[in-house]
Order: C-alpha cells, then structure tokens, then sequence
C-alpha cells in the first residue's frame, strides 16, 4: 500500500494520516445512509412504533404479505410499473432514433427537451394531466366530446390506463436522454456497412441497429420500471383520487403512515419489498451498463453520427415532434397557465376570455406579505424554506462527495470500494422509503431532528449523495493524474496543487452538480411529504396539500411561478455552465 | 549529478501478486549530460522516470540528486517531490487547461520555495518562452494550442525554474514524424546550451541514438546494456540488445578460437573473453556491414554464397533478403548496381564488424 500524500521523516510511530482522511467521510456516509437503512429494517421486524420498546415479530411481514390485499397491490404496481416503462420506452427511443440518425428539422430546438423533466415537476406534470384528462373537468374529454358530439367522454385518467399513460409522459424524457446517449456511443460505421451490404434504412435499423442497442434498451426499461414502483405523485394524486382506488405499493405506504395511527410496521414491511426490488434492478442494469460501456469505448473516440435523408418525410417527422413536444409541454403548461387566470376553475373556454385576471398571482407576493395574510406569509416560509435545503443539501452534497470520488480515485486506500458502496446505497431507496426510513431514526433517538427543517436536510443530502458521487467522480476521471503530478513537480506543495490546480478543474463539474441538486431538492416531493410539518413547509409539498384545498386558481398561478422559477435557475445554470466551460 | 543505486520498485495487483516493474537498477549521471532510458513499452522506464521525481516511492535502493540523498526507504528518507528542484515533461504534456501559456510557465515560479516579484516571474518567463519560440503566444489559453506548440510549452514549463534535472518521458512521441526530428534536433541543442542534466525516456532507438550522450536499454525492468550510443550500436551485450537496436542477422554457432563455426561456414571473427572454445554463440551481422558481392571475389574469408528473394529498391539502396542455405538474411545493396529475384550472389561478413553473443537468449 502506497500513500499518495507526502509523508514527513517519521519516527518509530507511525501514525497514519490516512485514518483522518478515510475515518471522517466513512463515519460521516454512514451516519447518512447506513444507519437508516438499518434502523428500516429492524423496524420492520419489530413490533411497536419508533421509540418504543419492541419485541422481535415477523406480524409486520405477515400482515403485508400474507394479506389478499397484496395481489391487486402486486398486480397493480406491475402493470402501472411495466406499463409506462414500456411505452415511455418506444416513444423515447424512437424521437432518439429520429433525432440521431435523420435529417428532421429543428433539431436543436428538440434536444432542449433533455431539460424538460427538470423544468416540469412531477407534481404539476401529474396536476395538469388531471385538468386535461378527468372525465368531469378534463379539457381535452371536454373539446372531444363537442368536435364529436360525442355521448360521453373519451378518457378516463382515473383508471390504470390513465396512470400508465401519465407517468410514461413523465419518464419518456429521461428515456430520449439515455437513449441518445447509447445512439451517439455506437459506431455508425455498423450501420453504414450494413447499408453498403444492401439493407435499406428499415432493415438496417431492424438487422443492426436494434440488435446492437438491446443491451442499452434492456437496461433503460429496468430503471424505468423502477422509477416507474417508486413513483410516487401518479399513485397518490391519481390513483388514490379514482373512484374506486388504485393502490400500489408506494401510495399503500403513504395510507399506512397518513392513517390513524400510523401503522410503521407495515409501512417498513412494504418499504422492503420496494428496496428489495430495485437493489436486483440496479444489479443487473450496472452489470449490463458494464458490458456496453466496454463494448462502446473501446475506441473512445466520439462518433459523428451519419444521418439518413428522410425526404419528405423528414416534415412527418418533425411533426411528430412537435406533437410531442405540445403533449408533454404545450399542454400541460397552457392548461396550467389557463387556470390561473381565471376566477374559478372552468376548463378553457372562449366565453371565459372576458374573465381573465391576475389577481389570483396577488396573494403571492411574498416580498411584501401584510401581517394578516396567512397564505401570503404560509408561501413565503415555504419558499425560503425551499431554497434554503436546496442550496444547503447541494453545498453540502458536493462538498461531501468531492471528498469521497478524491479518496476513490486517486488513492488506493484500502476500505475506499466501501465507501464509494455506501455512499451509492440511498440509489436503491425510494424516496417514501427514504422517509419512513428516517421517520424511524428521528422518532427513536429524538434529538430534536424530526418535525423541523433538519430533517429534510438531511433526508435531501442522502437521497442526492449517489448523484453527487456520479458527478464528482466523472470530472475526477476526466482531470488526468499527471496535471497534479505536472504542479508537484513544479514545486507545488499538497496545499498549492489542491488550490490551484485540483480545484479550479473540478469547479465546472461541481458547479453543475450543485445546481442540478438545487434544482431537484427545491422539486422533491415523494420524502418531503411525509416529513414536513406544517413549522417546515416546503414548496412541493405545500402544493400537494393545496389539491385537497380546492383553491384551483390559486394552485395553478403557484405552479406557473414554480415552473417560471425553475426555467430560470435551469436555464441561468446553463448560461453559467457555459461560461465554465461545462460540457455533458 | 544525479545517481540511482539498486532501485526496485513493486506494483500490488489488485488480485495478483506484486510484480517489480523496476528491478533493481544503478546508473549514475554526470553534471551537464544527455541520458537516455531506452526499451520497449511496459519495461519500467516510465516507472523509473517516476520514482526519480518522487511521484512513486520505490521499494529498494537509493535516489541522489547532486549530494543529497532524496529517498531511501531504509533510512526512511523521502523527498516530496515539490521539494526535489526537478523539472518534467510528462509523456501527455499535462499543460493545464484553465491557464494561459504564461501562467503554466509562471506556476514554478509562483510555488517554489525561492520568491520572485512580479517583474522577475514575468522575465523569467518570457525567457523561457522565446527560448520554445513560444512567446508571441503568451496570453493565449493553452488548451488552443497544437501538438508540437503543447510540447514546447511543456518544456518551457520544466525549464523555468532552472532545475537540477530534467526528467524527460517520451515527449516527442505524439507528435508527427517531421515535427519530431525538427524538435529532436532543437531539444537537444537547448539541452547543451542550458548544460541542463537530462533524463530521457523513450521507446524509439533512432531518437535514443541521436541524442545520448549515453544510452541504457533497460528490459524488464533491467538495464540490459549502458554505454555510448555508437558502442551500443556497433558492440552490443547481449541478444536483447543486438536485436532492439537496429536490424541485424543472427546466425547460430559454436565458438572456436579466433573463429565461430556456423552450418554456412566458418566466420573469423574476435571471440569476446568469457565464451570458451565449444560454447554455442549467436554471431550478430548487422546488414549494412555486410558486402554484397555479384561476383565471387578473390578474398574468400567470411564469405557466403546465396540466392537473392527479394530486392526492394528504396532509392538510396536496395533492401536484399538473401537465402543462404536455410536462412534468409538481410543486406543491402548500392543501387548503382542491378540485381534481380533468383540472382546468385556473395556475402562477406568483414571480421571487425561481427559479434558474438552467448546463445542463452
Ligand atoms: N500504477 C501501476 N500499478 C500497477 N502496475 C503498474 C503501474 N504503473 C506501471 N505498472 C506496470 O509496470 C510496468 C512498467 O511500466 P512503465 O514504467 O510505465 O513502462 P514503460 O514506461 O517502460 O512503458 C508495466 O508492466 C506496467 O503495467
Ligand atoms: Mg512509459
């Protein structure tokens, strides 16, 4: 074993400085992560609440599992699961196929659509669906229903097929953002020598294309079908509204904990079966994320993507672009724009138009709330609140994990693989999961943690520590050893090398995961909404709470704020990432 | 000026067993010279090159720079290596990408132990820099530069701070093969007029003959042979060597004195001290010391009788395969004369500038 840090003249003693630089961040990752994970599933097997003395009981296991319930639970989950992932799946792959490979108009204008998801949270994206699709209320049953003169309306979001289809909007995104990705990793000459041997575009991407791709395709479904188990606003903002509910496993949890008394045990035991599976899922897409990256770099070298000529039907194409991008944008925004500029909520019509105001954006001026208006002052505290675990869980995040990817790629410590596995444990805990996890530590040890903005913090720095990794150790890979080596040479001490080379080359990488963090803290909702009280509200979960409030018009002009909100930190942090030269 | 004694240094696989990347190696510097670490790629020059700057600590053995003792780790000394007064050209230049041209080559200046006001960095600098031919570049960013351009910046870098040694890895070889003699030549002129002692690695023989003043051809983490280039070239050690530097013929033998007797013929030849009469030798004939005759000579000693394969005119010769009886040799040809697949001719092997090696490989 070699230490990388320059070692005085020592003496018989040897103490090892390396215990300070490895002790503090593992103590520290496991305080985050280990141990709540570990306080879930001794509660799960534990009879009694948090704090109170328990025996021993496999009741909890046996009242989730041995239920009748379970099986509409487990079949619910599956479809909705699978459901979505598949057709977020050929709808993503497909505008990536488009996008990479043909000659479709617009094309940068579309691959702004890598920002979307961070634009449109899933809340309102969720909200908005409602307003569009309800069988009451819904705009488009409603414009449907009088072009056709139909009898009753088209579609129902209240049904498994409504979850399905709103969720897959929600993940297609991330779909068309990975997939282009194994596009760009492939090389075109595959294609091209297939074209040359004589196939035509269709059997090209038939014979070559998607084979080559399956193994990215397989690895895209499975963690789309575990985004899909763990989501949480579809489940409860639609499947918990339907007439006759449709629970699955992560709204079931939400009922057990929102319920009087909350029932801890069970929510522990349905907790595992949602860790249980995603840990396979992330198994088996790291192993297959493995075998194609070797497959892919092996050259290393960037592929200009050859593009095929479309003709005419490059138009249909960018069509169906613009359909797309009207569906999972255009709409959801107008429809969200629309109700918040009208007294009482109607679904757009020509005859509200005299009735257009502002004034449901007046009770959100939070830069000069009056003592009496409650709401006003509510909103400010939530924002501030917001943005305050944001910016603290991304500074905190970056700083932690800059540490971490430091110790596991440029020393070979021993214990480091041990530290990069906890540090990435929380990837495999949904974000309720994550909750009730920290529910457990909180209300066994109370040290005054629970209730209050803290726990939040700390429930954001776990949840976003494997992304914080991901970013920190991408951009260290990328710094070669040799220009830290070039600056000792130079003369450089530790301190200096750290200062003014390793630093200023990691800031554009550890700029962008801050931000990112921000941005996705300020969005969370799935833990949020069980540990905010009402002295740490949050932004997204004052909204969730708001449906159940009636306040439509209200609620739409906060989500239009929101949203504009995010477009500019997105869209600032992109002029920012610029100026730093960030590139990805 | 610089002196190693006895290094070794061990790599722990992960799953293997350490393996000794340098084992065991001694070779001493003098103030002012031109030394080059030659060999094939994964033979430990790098690793060496490395240790020499402190950037990996070995495992055995002694490092001197001028008088002082840098490492030794049984008398757990260890230098680090900002306080070694070194210079480097890493093999990827390692220019850092968020400076300018002037800042990389004020960065020595900056954090060294010796302190410069602005006036002198900004001197010292420029001065480096039109020494590279660099200096109308200055405030340019470096990663705008080319290949050749990054390569001198890099040397402007590792000479700014007028180091005792200056560590060398491989640093011409990303740049294309003009640009690469050109840079040969201009290194290795600045090298003598700064009278800067130079470590140089590399894995090219022709790039290690022109510029040493002495060569070692290290193997396996073994220096094979250490010597002046033309003695390297023209008496090499061993087999390893005979056959890494330049081309050459070997033929199998058994010694006798004053003589070796191959399956061709005898070759009269000096037999070095050391290998008996009977010994089985290789005797090392390098093409262009082998004399192509087309007709039988009157002076037969050393001379084979063959059939041309192949001649491949290159323009200044012709490049022969000979057969002679069952093995091909190489010779070459002046073109003034004219010769033709299936032509008999004769090879004489001139005594003195034959070798013989043992033949254990
Ligand atoms: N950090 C390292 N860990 C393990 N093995 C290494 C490391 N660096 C070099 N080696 C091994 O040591 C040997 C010598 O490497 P190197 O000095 O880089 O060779 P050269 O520069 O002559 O091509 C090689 O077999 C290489 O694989
Ligand atoms: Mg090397």
């Amino acid at each position: 074993m070699q230490l990388s840090i320059p070692r005085p003249r020592l003496s018989n003693f040897r103490f090892d400085p390396r215990w300070i630089f490895l002790g503090v961040p593992v103590v520290v990752v496991a305080y985050f992560t280990v141990i709540p994970i570990g306080m879930l599933l001794v509660g799960a097997f534990k009879t009694g609440d948090p704090g109170v003395a328990g025996e021993f009981t496999f009741n909890n296991l046996l009242h989730a599992y041995a239920d009748p319930t379970l099986y509409p639970l487990l079949l619910n989950s599956t479809i909705y699961a699978f459901g979505s992932s598949l057709l977020a799946l050929v709808v993503g792959t497909a505008l990536a196929w488009i996008l990479e490979r043909t000659d479709t108009p617009l094309k940068s204008l579309f691959y702004s659509l890598t920002l979307v998801p961070f634009i449109i949270p899933g809340v309102l994206h969720t909200i908005a669906w409602i307003y569009l699709l309800s069988p009451r209320i819904g705009f488009i049953n409603r414009s449907l229903v009088s072009i056709f003169n139909l009898a009753s309306p088209p579609f129902d979001v209240f049904t498994l097929g409504g979850m399905v289809w709103v969720e897959a909007m929600h993940l297609s995104p991330i779909v068309f953002v990975l997939m282009t990705a194994a596009f760009r990793s492939m090389d075109p000459a595959l294609e091209e020598a297939a074209t040359t041997a004589g196939a035509n575009t269709w059997t090209t991407l038939r014979r070559v294309t998607l084979p080559l791709m399956l193994p990215a395709l397989a690895s895209v479904t499975l963690i789309m079908f575990i985004r899909g188990l763990e989501s949480f606003e579809v489940p409860a903002l639609i499947g918990l509204s339907a007439p006759t509910r449709i629970p699955v496993f992560t709204s079931r949890i939400y009922l057990a904990l929102k319920g009087f008394p909350p029932d801890f045990g069970l929510a522990s035991a349905y907790s595992l079966i949602l860790i249980g599976l995603s840990v396979v899922g992330i198994y088996f897409y790291n192993r297959a994320l493995k075998r194609s990256e070797k497959y892919a770099t092996v050259s290393g070298k960037a592929y200009r993507p050859r593009t095929i000529e479309l003709g005419k039907g490059r138009y249909v194409t960018m069509g169906l672009f613009l359909f797309y991008f009207f569906l999972i944008v255009g709409l959801p925004f107008f429809i969200l724009l629309w109700g918040s500029v009208i007294p009482y909520f109607t679904p757009p019509a020509l005859d509200m138009l005299d009735k257009l105001t502002l004034d449901n954006y007046a009770a959100f001026n939070i830069l000069d709330c009056q003592p009496g208006q409650s709401f006003c002052l509510r909103a400010r505290a939530a924002f501030t609140n917001s943005l305050m675990l944001g910016i603290g869980a991304a500074t905190l995040v970056m700083v932690l994990t800059a540490i971490i990817s430091w110790i596991t790629v440029r020393t070979n410590w021993r214990g480091r693989g041990l530290l990069d596995l906890m540090a990435f444990l929380p990837i495999t805990v949904p974000g309720l999961v994550m909750a009730v996890s920290l529910m457990w530590v909180y209300l066994t040890f109370r040290i005054g943690v629970y209730g209050t903005l803290w726990i939040l913090l700390i429930a954001y720095i776990t949840r976003f520590m494997p992304y914080g990794i991901r970013t920190t150790t991408a951009t260290m890979v990328q710094i070669h050893r040799e220009l830290e080596e070039a600056a000792q040479v130079a003369g450089a001490s530790w301190r200096h090398t750290f200062l003014k080379i390793t630093l200023p080359l990691l800031k554009p990488g550890l700029l962008a995961g801050w931000v990112y963090i921000v941005t996705v803290s300020m969005r969370e909702l799935s833990t949020s909404v069980l540990l905010a009280s009402s002295q740490s509200q949050v932004i997204a979960v004052m909204i969730f709470d708001m449906i159940e409030g009636g306040n439509t018009p209200r609620l739409a002009a906060m989500s239009v704020l929101f949203i504009t909100f995010l477009i500019v930190l997105v869209f600032g942090a992109q002029k920012l990432g610029g100026r730093f030269g960030v590139r990805d | 000026m610089l002196k190693i004694s006895d290094l070794v240094k061990k790599f722990v696989g992960e799953k293997t067993a350490s393996v000794a990347a340098v084992n065991g190696i001694s070779f001493e510097v003098e103030e002012g010279r031109f030394f080059t670490l030659l060999g094939p790629s994964g033979c430990g020059k790098t690793t060496t090159l490395r240790c020499i700057a402190g950037l990996e600590r070995h495992d055995e053995g002694t490092i001197f720079i001028g008088a002082q003792v840098v490492s030794s780790p049984r008398d757990r000394i260890f230098v680090a290596p900002h306080q070694r007064d070194i210079g480097m050209v890493f093999q990827s230049y390692a220019i850092w990408p968020h400076m300018t041209v002037f800042e990389n080559v004020a960065f020595p200046l900056r954090v060294g132990k010796k302190h410069f006001d602005a006036r002198q960095v900004k001197d010292k600098v420029m001065r480096a820099l039109s020494v590279v031919q660099l200096d109308a570049l200055a405030d340019r960013p470096a990663p705008k530069l080319s290949g050749g351009q990054q390569q001198r910046l890099a040397l402007a870098r590792a000479l700014v701070g007028e180091p005792k040694v200056l560590l060398l890895d491989e640093p011409l070889s990303n740049l294309d093969a003009k640009l690469r003699e050109q840079m040969r030549v201009e290194l290795r002129e600045l090298q003598r007029q700064l009278g800067l002692t130079t470590i140089y690695v590399t894995h090219d023989q022709s790039e290690a003959l022109a510029m040493s003043n002495v060569i070692a051809v290290m193997n396996d983490g073994k220096i094979m042979q250490m010597g002046h280039p033309r003695d390297i070239y023209l008496t090499p050690a061993n087999q390893f060597v005979a056959d890494f530097i330049g081309s050459t013929n070997f033929i199998h033998g058994t010694a006798r004195a004053g003589a070796v007797e191959t399956e061709h013929g005898v070759l009269q030849c000096t037999v070095p001290a050391g290998i008996r009469a009977g010994d089985a030798v290789l005797v090392s004939a390098r093409p262009e010391s082998i004399i192509v005759h087309l007709e039988k000579p009157a002076n037969t000693q050393n001379l084979f009788e063959g059939q041309v394969q192949l001649a491949i005119f290159l323009g200044e010769m012709y490049d022969c395969q000979i057969q002679v009886g069952g093995q091909l040799m190489r010779a070459r040809l002046n073109p003034a004369h004219r010769v033709r697949r299936g032509d008999n001719v004769f090879l004489q092997l001139p005594a003195e500038y034959i070798t013989v090696l043992p033949a254990n490989g």
